[in-house]
């Protein structure tokens, strides 16, 4: 209190003083928590940024960042002539779209059928088990996976066979692979992913459905003239964020599933760089195909967040 | 009404089932999991169990409770996750209550806030990464799982809106009683903010247990293994060159019935906060979106 009286009694250049030192004063342990967070973000995050010049050496582990040779743009013009990046690019792009169209469709699908329940427990129960696979990982995932898609006699060849099918190489044959990692993903996440849907079906005012019952209308014309418009603005939300997404097929998914089978139609940008990296020891290549993949996932994760605050006037941050 | 007509109630017939099948869809891989790990050998190697076990044994958990690797990396695993939730949290909350000032009462808070925003939208990848953790010499310790990803900023983003939500009135209050910035936080803020820590500490959880790529790639020696990083290496990939496992290892993975065991113990954990995780994570995921 003795401060703000200062204040009160100099003039108005001398209390802008007084006020920033009297803020300091106050303030001095906000900058103290701070420390933490923010040497851990030097640490951990900007140093490995500042690595990325190796994407600009010919990096060798044991002559070190200084000693390295530098080789200039060699490994950008190195990517465009690499075999096998195309390919990985393409593959990329292919799953990440499917995945994200798949992943749109049936969340919405299933959060509109769900809103027609009206069997409290019913909801409730469903919910929780189709909420679950979203929490547990790719490794248990992929060992049941492997198990109930296994060609000699899993859960799911059984059924096919006895649908009176052959057996199928769900893990071994490209087309099929590429198959099976955007239904098991789609069947991972689709719970999980209706949750803001039905947070906007909530929001739904039901005056609304009785003024259209009024007028005549079934359920059917009024989910299509009153739900589906209402879910429209969290629809494009979710579609524009995914867009940051389009570079990322799911590292965790096709790691864990697949094998030197599908190489030529499962290897994603991710899986690439880490076996590029980490098991052949070409670090260099290996960062300028991460940096590539880094540059446009950011440009595109800056203009989806552009897009959802223009098109829904929503802001992540 | 409509939902008295007759094709309403068809339809919904017809909903209730289609629901339900994709909700029993999505448990019955894991019961049938769980069914197998269960079963006598012979009858799950020649597939014939479905959602019961045949010939009810515990063998499998017996012998995969037998073995020094498994238990080694269960406790490697329970370290790391109490470790990081902890020392997660801290950082959390520290963070974020100066994140949570108005820029007018706290200078310098949107570049901080930018400083670590940035970090969100652009990464350094895999390889500089890797190379950091390799001489800052935490290779094969329980650090390289911890350190690099201690701080999370869409955690420090929710429990700041959280923060935020809080009335103003508490802090001008506590101020007047005398309280600094730390005693402000220590005794207004985090008693307060009980459901949002709790939220943040089991999803937390949940990603540290789950984690499996960073303890494959940091650890070399088979003893530092977490228990995600080891179910990915002996059973998913079947890879055992790189390490030198027990011999008794290299035996019961062969046998479908222990692997359904470990896979099972391994989603164990997951299942059982699953019911309190799934009580607060609408609630968390709507504690991140209100804005002002």
């Amino acid at each position: 209190m003795k401060d703000l009286n200062l204040v009160a009694e100099k003039g108005p250049n001398e209390a802008l003083t007084t006020k920033k030192r009297w803020n300091m004063k106050r303030n001095w342990p906000l900058h103290v928590m701070l420390i933490p967070a923010v040497l851990l973000a030097i640490v951990f995050q900007y140093v490995p940024m500042a690595g990325i010049i190796i994407a600009f050496q010919d990096f060798k582990p044991w002559l070190g960042f200084f000693e390295s040779e530098w080789v200039g743009l060699e490994n950008f013009r190195y990517l465009f002539l690499y075999p096998d990046v195309d390919q990985v690019i393409w593959n990329t792009l292919i799953i990440a779209v499917f995945k994200i169209v798949a992943g749109l469709i049936a969340p919405l699908t299933f959060a509109v059928l769900l809103n027609e329940v009206r069997l409290m427990a019913f909801k409730r129960v469903t919910q929780t088990l189709v909420y679950l696979p979203h929490f547990l990982s790719w490794v248990i995932l992929g060992g049941i996976l492997l198990d109930i898609l296994s060609p000699q006699g899993g859960m799911v060849n059984k059924l096919v066979v006895a649908l009176g099918g052959e057996p199928i190489f769900f893990l071994g044959d490209g087309n099929w692979f590429r198959f099976t990692l955007i239904v098991s993903d789609v069947w991972k996440e689709f719970g999980f992913g209706t949750i803001v849907f039905l947070a906007s079906l909530a929001g739904i005012n039901p005056a609304l459905y009785e003024a259209a019952e009024v007028d005549g209308a079934n359920r059917f014309k009024q989910t299509l003239h009153i739900t589906l418009p209402a879910l429209m603005p969290i629809t494009i939300v979710v579609m524009t964020l995914s867009l940051g997404n389009i570079l990322n097929a799911g590292f965790d998914q096709v790691f864990n599933l697949y094998n030197p089978l599908v190489y030529d139609k499962g290897d994603i940008i991710d899986t690439f760089v880490y076996r590029l990296g980490i098991l052949n020891g070409k670090m260099s290549f290996a960062t300028t195909v991460g940096l590539f993949k880094s540059a446009v996932g950011t440009v595109l994760i800056i203009v989806s967040y552009r897009l959802a605050y223009k098109l829904a006037n929503y802001r992540v941050f | 009404m409509y939902y008295k007509t007759r094709g309403y109630k068809v339809f919904s017939i017809a909903n209730y089932i289609f629901l339900g099948i994709l909700s029993l869809l999505c448990i019955l891989p894991i019961v049938h999991i769980l069914a197998v790990s269960f079963s006598s050998m012979a009858p799950a190697s020649s597939n014939l169990v479905g959602f019961w076990p045949i010939g009810f044994t515990t063998d499998a958990y017996v012998k995969t409770f037998g073995n020094s690797n498994f238990i080694n990396s269960l406790l490697v695993s329970a370290q790391r996750t109490i470790l990081a939730t902890v020392i997660g949290m801290v950082l959390v909350l520290v963070t974020a209550f100066p994140l949570s000032k108005e820029d007018a009462s706290f200078r310098g808070r949107s570049l901080y806030t930018w400083f670590l925003v940035f970090t969100i939208l652009f990464s350094g990848g895999l390889i500089p990464s890797y190379i950091l953790v390799q001489k800052l010499g935490i290779m094969d310790t329980i650090w390289a799982l911890i350190l690099p990803g201690a701080l999370s900023v869409w955690n420090v983003i929710l429990m700041m809106n959280f923060f935020r939500g809080l009335p103003k009135e508490l802090e001008e209050a506590a101020y007047l009683d005398g309280a600094g910035q730390f005693k402000t936080l220590m005794l207004v803020y985090i008693p307060l903010s009980m459901p949002a820590v709790a939220t943040l500490s089991l999803f937390t959880m949940v990603y540290h247990w789950n984690a499996w790529f960073d303890g494959m790639i940091y650890m070399s020696d088979i003893k530092n293994y977490p228990l995600a990083s080891l179910l990915q290496t002996i059973i998913v990939q079947q890879d055992f060159s790189k390490i030198n496992v027990d011999a008794s290892m290299l035996e019961n993975v062969s046998q479908r019935t222990v692997r359904a065991a470990q896979i099972f113990i391994g989603a164990l954990p997951i299942l059982m906060v699953y019911p309190f995780l799934q009580r607060f994570f609408v609630k968390g995921l709507v504690l991140g979106a209100v804005k002002e």
